[in-house]
C-alpha cells in the first residue's frame, strides 16, 4: 500500500462508553454468538455492533470484545486492523467509497474521486467538518457493469459521473433522504452496520430486482427466444 | 454467430418480488430440494458428479468430486460454508444473483448441506454490499418459516441451521482457506494445506466451500437432472454459466449461456465494443487472469480452451478495454490493489507487491528504464508459484501478460517520459463531451 499506513495510527479516543450502552452490547453479542458452535466466530460482527453503536471500533469496545470472548485485547486488535471496514476513527454519518480499481478508474472512478475530494476538501480517508462525509478510495465492488460506482454506506450509486458524484454529497450533507440507483434507502453509517452485525433491519423489500446492466442478458434472450428446463416441462418457453 | 444465451440462474431477474419465497416457489423454486430428498445423501452427490459441474468460483474443480472427499459416517460434525465474498477485480456475478435471486443460493445451500451431511451452513457475503446482506438474510428466514430450514426439513428429518455472516472488507477472504480463518474470527491469511479442508476445515472439521454460482447451479440439476445440465456447455466444462460483461462495451451486463460461448459471440449480443473504438485487451475471468487481445475472440470459453492459450477461465468477468486505455495504468492499478489486498504471510507475494507498485510508479512518472521491464519479469518469476496462496500467482498475471503482449508500450512510458494516454479520453463520459463531466484528472 502506497502512502500513510492507517495502520500506524492510533485508535482515536472516545466518549467513555455508559452503563446501559455496554448492558445492550453484552445483550446483543449474545445473540450473536448464539449462532455459531464456537463463540470466536462471532468477532467480526460483534466489531461491526461496535461500530453500529460508537461510531467506529473504539478501545473500549476491543476491550469488550476481547473479554466476552475470552480474548486478549491483541488478539482483537490484530483483527480490527487486518480489515478495511473497521475503523479506528470517527466516520462521517455517511461513508462514501468511490471504486478506483482498474476498471472503474479507466471508465471515470479516478475523475470521479479527484472532483469529489477538490468539491469536499478532503483526501482519502478523510471526513468533512461537518462530520457529513467521510471519503474513501475502495477496491473492487462487484458492480463492473455500472461502471464507474461509487458506495454510500455500502448501497450501490451505479453509472456515476463527476458532476452526479458532487450532486450526490451535497443532497447527503444537506440531510435529504437519498435512495441507491440499485438498492434500498440510504440508511446511517451506524444503522448499516448494525445490519452487518446480523441483525434484519426489515428493509430487503426496497429497490429493485435488478438493474439495468443486470437485465441485459434476459432481456436479449427473450427477443431470441429460448428454450430450457424442457426436461421437467414446466418452464419451457 | 450469435451466442445462445441460455438464461436458468439468472431466470427471474426483473421480475417483480423475485426475491421473495413465494416468486421463487412460483418458478419451480424447491422443486429441486424435494426432488433431493427423495434420493440418499450419496446418490445427491452421483447426480451432481454426473451432472459433470464444475467450480464456478474459478478454479474449476469438479463439485461433485469435493463434496465426495467428506467422509461419510465419521461422527465428525460437517460444515457448509458458501464463498459469497465476491471481490476479484471485474467480477460481478454473484452478487446480482444474490439480490435478485436469492432463493434459489438458500435451495441450493440445502441441498448441499444434505449431501455432505452437514448441519450447519455459513454464507460468508462480503461486507460492502449491504442491500445484498439484506436480501440473504431474509431469504434464509423465509426458508426457515417455510420449513425448508431447520430441525426437520419439509419433514424428512434432516437438520439444517444457516448462519450469514457478513465479512469486513479483505480480498484475501475469498480465498478458500482464509475464508474459514476469517470465519472463526481471525485475521483471514490462508492455511497450508494438506490437510484440505474436506479433512480440516471450519473448527477443524470436514468442510465444503463453494462459490455461491456453484451452489446456485444445484437446484436446477436436481429438478431437471444431470443429463439435462450436461447437454448444455463442452465436452468438459459441462452447463450453463453467467458470464459478465463490463468495460468499453455497448451494452454491459450478466450474459448466462452455456460454456464454450465465445468472446465474439458475446459482444455480437451486447452491441460489440463502444461505437467508434475497438478492443485491446480484455480478461477472461477477473484480473488475476492474464489478459488476451482481439486474437482471442473466437476462444471457446471454457476452462480447457482458455487454459490452452495461456489464461484461465476464472469467475468469466470479461473485463473490457479499448484502445484508449493505457495498459500500464491498468495493470499498475491492478498491482496496487494486490499490494494493498496481500496478506503478508508470505514474503513472495508481500515483497514482491510492494515493489510492483514502486516499478510502476516509476514507469508511469517517466522515471523507469527499459531494465524496469526485466525487473518485473524477474519479481513475477519469484512471485508465481513461491506465494503460500493464489493471491500471489494472481498477481503475476496482469504484469506477465501485459509485458508479453505490449511490451512496446512499457517501452514508450520510458522513452517517452511517462504515460501517452489521456485518461479523460477512456472514461465513458469522454463521448458524452461536455467538459464539465470531465473532473479533475490525475
Amino acid at each position: 500500500m502506497s502512502g500513510t499506513s492507517r495502520d500506524a495510527q492510533p485508535t482515536a479516543p472516545a466518549e467513555p462508553m455508559s452503563a446501559a450502552l455496554r448492558d445492550k452490547l453484552v445483550a446483543d453479542a449474545a445473540t450473536i454468538m448464539a449462532r455459531y458452535p464456537r463463540k470466536r466466530s462471532a468477532l467480526l460482527p460483534m466489531l461491526h455492533l461496535v461500530q453500529a453503536e460508537q461510531g467506529f471500533v473504539t478501545a473500549e469496545g476491543i476491550a469488550l470484545c476481547a473479554e466476552l470472548l475470552e480474548l486478549s485485547t491483541a488478539e482483537v486488535s490484530a483483527v480490527v486492523t487486518f480489515y478495511t471496514m473497521y475503523k479506528r476513527r470517527p466516520v462521517g454519518r455517511y461513508h462514501v467509497g468511490v471504486c478506483t480499481n482498474t476498471l472503474c478508474a479507466v471508465m471515470g472512478g479516478d475523475a470521479i474521486f479527484g472532483r469529489l475530494c477538490e468539491h469536499l476538501g478532503i483526501g482519502n480517508d478523510e471526513t468533512t467538518d461537518d462530520g457529513a462525509i467521510t471519503l474513501e478510495r475502495v477496491e473492487c465492488n462487484a458492480a463492473c457493469d455500472y461502471a464507474p460506482v461509487l458506495m454510500v454506506n455500502w448501497e450501490f450509486f451505479d453509472n456515476q459521473t463527476p458532476a452526479s458524484a458532487t450532486d450526490l454529497v451535497d443532497r447527503l450533507r444537506a440531510g435529504a433522504q437519498v435512495t441507491a440507483t440499485r438498492g434500498a434507502r440510504v440508511a446511517s453509517f451506524t444503522e448499516i452496520e448494525r445490519l452487518l452485525a446480523g441483525f434484519d433491519d426489515g428493509r430487503a423489500d426496497e429497490g429493485p430486482s435488478a438493474g439495468p446492466a443486470t437485465l441485459r442478458g434476459v432481456e436479449a434472450a427473450s427477443k431470441t427466444g429460448w428454450r430450457l428446463e424442457t426436461s421437467s416441462g414446466e418452464e419451457s418457453r | 454467430m450469435t451466442a445462445q444465451l441460455s438464461p436458468v440462474l439468472t431466470r427471474l431477474y426483473g421480475v417483480d418480488r423475485s426475491w421473495t419465497r413465494e416468486v421463487y416457489e412460483a418458478h419451480q423454486g424447491y422443486v429441486g430440494l424435494r426432488a433431493a430428498l427423495r434420493h440418499t445423501p450419496e446418490e445427491v452427490i452421483q447426480l451432481v458428479k454426473d451432472s459433470g459441474l464444475r467450480g464456478r468460483g474459478g478454479a474449476g474443480f469438479p463439485t461433485g468430486m469435493k463434496w465426495g472427499f467428506i467422509p461419510q459416517g465419521d461422527g465428525a460434525p460437517h460444515y457448509l460454508v458458501v464463498n459469497a465474498d465476491e471481490s476479484e477485480p471485474g467480477t460481478c456475478k454473484d452478487i446480482p444473483l444474490m439480490m435478485a435471486n436469492p432463493h434459489e443460493l438458500v435451495e441450493g445451500v440445502i441441498i448441499t448441506a444434505y449431501a455432505i451431511r452437514a448441519n450447519h451452513a455459513f454464507i460468508y457475503v462480503r461486507g460492502e454490499v449491504a442491500h445484498v446482506y439484506r436480501r440473504v438474510l431474509s431469504a434464509v428466514n423465509e426458508a426457515y418459516r417455510a420449513g425448508y430450514v431447520g430441525p426437520d426439513v419439509l419433514g424428512s428429518g434432516f437438520e439444517l441451521q444457516i448462519t450469514v455472516h457478513a465479512g469486513a472488507g479483505a480480498y484475501i477472504c475469498g480465498e478458500e482457506t482464509a475464508l474459514l480463518d476469517s470465519l472463526e474470527g481471525r485475521r483471514g491469511q490462508p492455511r497450508l494445506r494438506p490437510p484440505f479442508p474436506a479433512v480440516a476445515g471450519l473448527y477443524g472439521s470436514p468442510t465444503v466451500i463453494n462459490n455461491v454460482e456453484s451452489i446456485a447451479s444445484v437446484p436446477s440439476i436436481m429438478r431437471n437432472g444431470p443429463a439435462w445440465f450436461s447437454a448444455m456447455g463442452t465436452e468438459k466444462s459441462k452447463g450453463m454459466t453467467i458470464y459478465s460483461l463490463s468495460g468499453h462495451v455497448t451494452r454491459p451486463g450478466q450474459y448466462e449461456a452455456p460454456l464454450g460461448v465465445t468472446l465474439r459471440e458475446l459482444l455480437e449480443v451486447a452491441g460489440g465494443v463502444r461505437e467508434g473504438h475497438e478492443l485491446k485487451f480484455w480478461t477472461p475471468g477477473g484480473s488475476s487472469t492474464p489478459i488476451l487481445t482481439a486474437e482471442h475472440l473466437d476462444v471457446p470459453l471454457d476452462y480447457e480452451a482458455v487454459g490452452a492459450v495461456g489464461s484461465m477461465l476464472g469467475t468469466k468477468a470479461l473485463q473490457i478495454f479499448d484502445e484508449t486505455t493505457c495498459v500500464v495504468r491498468a495493470v499498475a492499478r491492478w498491482s496496487e490493489f494486490y499490494a494493498h489486498e496481500s496478506c503478508g504471510k508470505c514474503t513472495p507475494c508481500r515483497e514482491g507487491t510492494y515493489w510492483y507498485v514502486q516499478i510502476f510508479e516509476r514507469l508511469e512518472n517517466g522515471e523507469g528504464s527499459e531494465d524496469d521491464l526485466d525487473k518485473l519479469l524477474d519479481l513475477s518469476d519469484n512471485i508465481f508459484g513461491r506465494a503460500f496462496c493464489a493471491l500471489g500467482d494472481g498477481a503475476t498475471s496482469p504484469v506477465t501478460s501485459s509485458i508479453h503482449y505490449f511490451r512496446d508500450e512499457f517501452i514508450a512510458h520510458v522513452r517517452g517520459g511517462g504515460c501517452p494516454f489521456d485518461p479523460a479520453a477512456s472514461t465513458v463520459f469522454a463521448m458524452a463531451g461536455s467538459s464539465s463531466e470531465l473532473g479533475a484528472n490525475p
